[in-house]
């Protein structure tokens, strides 16, 4: 019943659906763009090297002649993946340990906020740094288990700290006098009510995903060159931003369209879970 | 010669809401003015727009006259010396009234302070004075505490001394009796009184309790959605109502004294101020609607002897003489078949025997160590059999709670037993527990904290019958909206879409999904309006009826309890004092706390208030972290003060059991010198059975 009135005030809701479109042109944009534009992003052109946008080459040139189109592309591919991938697990994980931490209290709480606090004071890089020479050349899906797994502390905090306040309500208590067991009281009472929060954090960790593993690739560590995502794009756009602009402008501009979709959809998602609101 | 003069007063909200609709009335020296109304008719936002407290957003038109000063448009500071000097306000919430990180004593002379030049020395001593003659005890020591180490009564006394500290010459007390317990309800009311002779003013006294303003007012004005729609002297409006709402407001209370065998509901809910129907606001929900009734909205117009009535057809009632029950169709509530065969030959399901509940009192923030032990129930005993209705009374703090939840939790208690069903609770596994709960449901208190807010209605009813595995389940959802007077359309709305009303009657949808045998109801009746209670009280005599089902019903309105119980338990301080037959109970209390309960409930029959004899108690409840010795009720109870010194000994020393009384059939006190009286006068209907 739930899903099916969440799901129809979902497409009632027109930012939900503008933002629903954006992000499947975006798919489509990464995934199918490639076969429209006459380069691959392998491919160097020797001829145009830092040359600005035009007929043949439509978003310019990188300096060694590399394609921005196709390149960029590319690394959209990448960074829609990881970046939706990221947010997911964090806020999952952040909801989840949170409310199990605030719904149980006693050593349960104890054992995660310990947990928690441990990771908070642990430096990430540091881990990475003496993790990463480990999983080279393993899956690209251990990346986004790392950056995940630093993303998630401060949400599940607060989330705990919310979780021990709906605890005492009176419809907690009604699930837990009907038979229900605890777990499934956490999963359909505890998180949904949380769910303003947890969308707001999720569509933050999608932006914060795709910079961060241009951070980790510094480190030797994610995407290696040669090959690109919207992170390295931006970050080494980022330097010659004035001088260069089309290196910047479109990876930058992809990614405040992704983050932008993804934000649309949030809100609709979150207004769609909110019977206070009115769609 | 009228204090306050109000002309067409009206406040509307942005957006177009029209909270007050052209509110008009007097208030002479001396009267008490009682304005009554349920939630949302716009009685606050009055009193609120006089005081000139409504938010800047707010439109006020109209005029307010004290002393023939127009009040409305004056600035702000010119209003600031009126306010608190010729007009004070008594809220409902006292805790929030008073600032925490104050005295109480420094709070009222302040007040003092503020309208009159006396030194601090001067106004701490006025701050005593006036402590002490709202009645709290030390007045001098009490004084230099802080709110949060007041009760709830001494808080509103304390709100009652800051409000006559200018000796004003208008008092509003909105709602000021709302949270307070019925024994300290009385008290309070009695310190009003008390204040009004002292200072003379007049009084505008807000309040949904019609019980209350019976005893106090002295003219009466109803209001409804956002006007006055009857007004009168208070005689008048209480025994002959010449506007079906009136009528119907008297019919749907239930009274202590078992006036009524059914309530009377209006049926529908009061109209939302944004969306007015065009004619009467009332004549969606009247009985005795026309089609006239559409066209506009009737004026209130005098109808003669100082009345005001707002009804196109008022002179149709006061011309056939009609009453409540004439206008109002009574439902019909089919009879029970269980209700044939004697208690003795039914089933027993619920039976508690001396259970025992204790909270440990922590103190210290890394080693904690025990300080003292909070009794919070300490050895209760009673049984229901099938189809019967069990009511627990007693007032806040008395573990009426804690005993629902040791019921609810199905655990092993501290000490005692709890038997549902046959089956004790210390020896139950996890599957016999899951399966017995399918047997014992909860109805909470507040139906919108108990509904999961994102939850539609029909997956909060498909709950239970999910978490059982049963079939079938949207049928089943169809079928118990239809049970409780909903459509089957309504299960995909979510619960804030439904007023309160409707949402208890989801809550008693979910409570009924699993055909349970034993409902507990943990107050489900009062946090909804006269109107609307008697509509869910009906409907769950109806289904305890229809389908057999016994109650365990925990409420400390006792003229609720009157109306569903069969039998009823009063509980004081972790302990029951008397337990027995409704009529028993009720008509010839025998322990002296349950006399005091039941002479504390205001009838709504101004006449009866009048005559009454009150047996008023002394202070407050005690803290169940330190209970007397021997009886519990001794340091509030007016016959132990009665009593020989030799007497005394033995309530000091002994503690009272559960004693059955000789005449009765099923009737125990627990006092050592139980005897029963009559309090309340039983009605006339009541002495012909």
């Amino acid at each position: 019943m739930r899903s099916k009135v969440v799901l129809g005030r979902l497409l009632r809701n027109r930012q939900a659906r503008y933002g629903g479109i954006a992000l499947i042109l975006l798919i489509a944009l990464a995934y199918i763009g490639p076969y429209l534009g006459a380069y691959d992003w392998t491919d160097k052109d020797f001829l145009a090297f830092l040359s600005p946008p035009d007929a043949d080459h439509w978003w310019g040139t990188t300096s060694i002649g590399q394609d921005m189109y196709a390149v960029t592309l590319r690394g959209m591919q990448k960074s829609i993946v990881i970046g939706l991938l990221v947010a997911l697990f964090a806020t999952g994980l952040a909801a989840l340990v949170g409310a199990f931490a605030g719904y149980f209290g006693g050593w349960v709480d104890k054992v995660l906020m310990w947990g928690v606090d441990l990771l908070l004071v642990l430096p990430s890089f540091l881990i990475i740094a003496i993790i990463s020479p480990r999983l080279r050349g393993a899956s690209w899906l251990w990346f986004v288990v790392l950056l995940a797994a630093f993303a998630w502390m401060i949400t599940s905090r607060v989330v705990r700290s919310m979780t021990l306040s709906l605890r005492e309500r009176e419809y907690v208590q009604a699930a837990l006098y009907m038979g229900i067991p605890r777990w499934k009281i956490i999963l359909r009472h505890i998180v949904p009510n949380l769910s303003s929060l947890l969308i707001i954090d999720a569509t933050l960790n999608v932006s914060g995903a795709v910079i961060g593993e241009a951070a980790l690739s510094f480190f030797g560590f994610g995407i290696q060159p040669p090959d690109v995502s919207l992170g390295t794009l931006i970050a080494e756009g980022a330097r010659n931003a004035t001088g260069y602009p089309w290196l910047f402008a479109f990876p930058a501009g992809l990614l405040v369209l992704l983050v932008l979709a993804i934000n649309l959809i949030g809100d609709g998602l979150r207004d769609a879970l909110d019977p206070g609101s009115n769609t | 010669m009228s204090i306050l003069e109000v002309r067409d007063l009206t406040v509307t909200f942005p957006g177009g809401i029209q909270a007050v609709r052209g509110v008009s009335y007097d208030v002479a020296q001396g009267e008490v003015l009682g304005i009554v109304g349920e939630s949302g008719s716009g009685k606050s936002v009055t009193s609120l727009a006089i005081m000139g407290l409504l938010p800047q957003n707010a439109v006020v038109s109209g005029s307010v006259k004290l002393h023939g000063q127009e009040l409305l448009g004056m600035e702000e500071g010119e209003l600031t010396r009126v306010r608190g000097k010729a007009i004070s306000m008594i809220f409902q919430d006292p805790l929030s009234a008073f600032t925490p990180v104050y005295t109480i004593g420094d709070q009222i002379a302040e007040a003092v302070r503020v309208h009159q030049k006396v030194g601090k020395d001067k106004a701490a001593k006025r701050a005593v004075e006036l402590l002490d003659l709202v009645g709290i005890p030390h007045p001098d020591v009490r004084a230099k505490a802080f709110p949060h180490e007041f009760s709830g009564g001494m808080r509103q006394r304390a709100m009652i001394a800051m409000a006559i500290a200018n000796d004003p010459d208008l008092l509003i007390c909105d709602e000021p009796t709302t949270a307070l317990d019925v024994t300290i309800q009385a008290q309070v009311l009695e310190v009003l009184k008390t204040a009004q002779a002292e200072t003379g003013a007049g009084i505008v006294m807000i309040t949904h309790d019609l019980g209350v303003i019976a005893g106090m007012a002295d003219r009466v004005l109803v209001m409804y959605a956002g006007r006055p729609v009857e007004q009168g002297v208070v005689d008048d409006i209480y025994y002959r109502p010449r506007m079906p709402y009136t009528m119907g407001l008297l019919a749907s209370i239930p009274r202590v004294d078992g006036e009524q065998d059914t309530l009377v509901p209006i049926e529908g809910n009061p109209p939302s101020p944004a969306a007015l129907p065009p004619g009467c606001p009332f004549a969606p929900r009247c009985p005795m609607h026309i089609d006239a009734c559409d066209d506009e909205e009737p004026p209130l117009t005098q109808i003669g002897g100082g009345r005001h009535v707002a009804c196109i057809r008022s002179r149709e009632i006061e011309h056939k003489g009609m009453t409540g029950a004439d206008v109002f169709p009574v439902p019909v509530i089919p009879p029970s078949d269980v209700a044939r065969v004697p208690r003795e030959e039914r089933e027993t399901v619920l039976e508690l025997d001396s259970l025992v509940r204790h909270y440990p009192l922590m103190k210290g923030a890394v080693f904690k160590r025990r300080v003292g032990t909070v009794h919070a129930v300490d050895g209760i005993t009673f049984d229901i059999a099938e189809g019967e209705t069990l009511a627990l009374v007693g007032e806040s703090g008395c573990g009426k709670t804690t005993t629902l939840q040791q019921i609810m939790q199905l655990t092993p208690p501290q000490s005692g037993r709890v038997v549902v069903l046959g089956k004790d609770s210390s020896q139950l596994d996890k599957a016999a527990r899951k399966a017995l709960r399918g047997d014992l449901q909860i109805v909470f208190q507040d139906p919108m904290a108990a509904l999961d807010p994102r939850m539609p209605v029909g997956d909060i009813i498909a709950e239970p019958l999910r978490a059982h595995g049963r079939k079938n389940v949207s049928q089943r959802v169809a079928e118990l909206l239809t049970l409780v007077g909903l459509a089957p359309e309504h299960a995909e709305r979510y619960p804030q879409q439904f007023s309160g009303g409707q949402r208890q009657r989801i809550g008693i949808a979910r409570a009924l999904a699993l055909e349970p045998k034993l409902i507990v109801l943990d107050e489900p009746v009062s946090a909804l309006d006269v109107s609307i209670q008697a509509g869910v009280i009906n409907l769950l005599e109806e289904l305890k009826n229809q389908l057999g089902l016994s109650y365990l019903f925990v409420a400390h309105d006792l003229a609720v309890v009157r109306h569903l119980a069969d039998r009823v338990a009063v509980m004081y301080l972790g302990r029951i004092a008397e337990i027995g037959a409704v009529e028993n109970v009720y008509d010839r209390p025998a322990h002296p706390y349950t006399q005091a309960l039941l002479s504390a409930i205001p009838l709504p029959d101004p006449e009866m208030e009048r005559s009454r004899k009150r047996i008023l108690l002394e202070g407050d409840l005690p803290s169940p972290a330190d209970p007397p010795s021997g009886c519990r009720f001794r340091t509030r109870c007016p016959k132990f003060a009665r009593l020989s010194e030799a007497d005394k000994q033995r309530c000091v020393n002994e503690e009272p059991s559960v004693a059955r009384l000789a005449r009765a059939k099923d009737h125990g006190a627990a006092c050592h010198y139980a005897e029963e009286i009559e309090v309340i006068t039983a009605s006339e209907n009541q002495e012909e059975q």
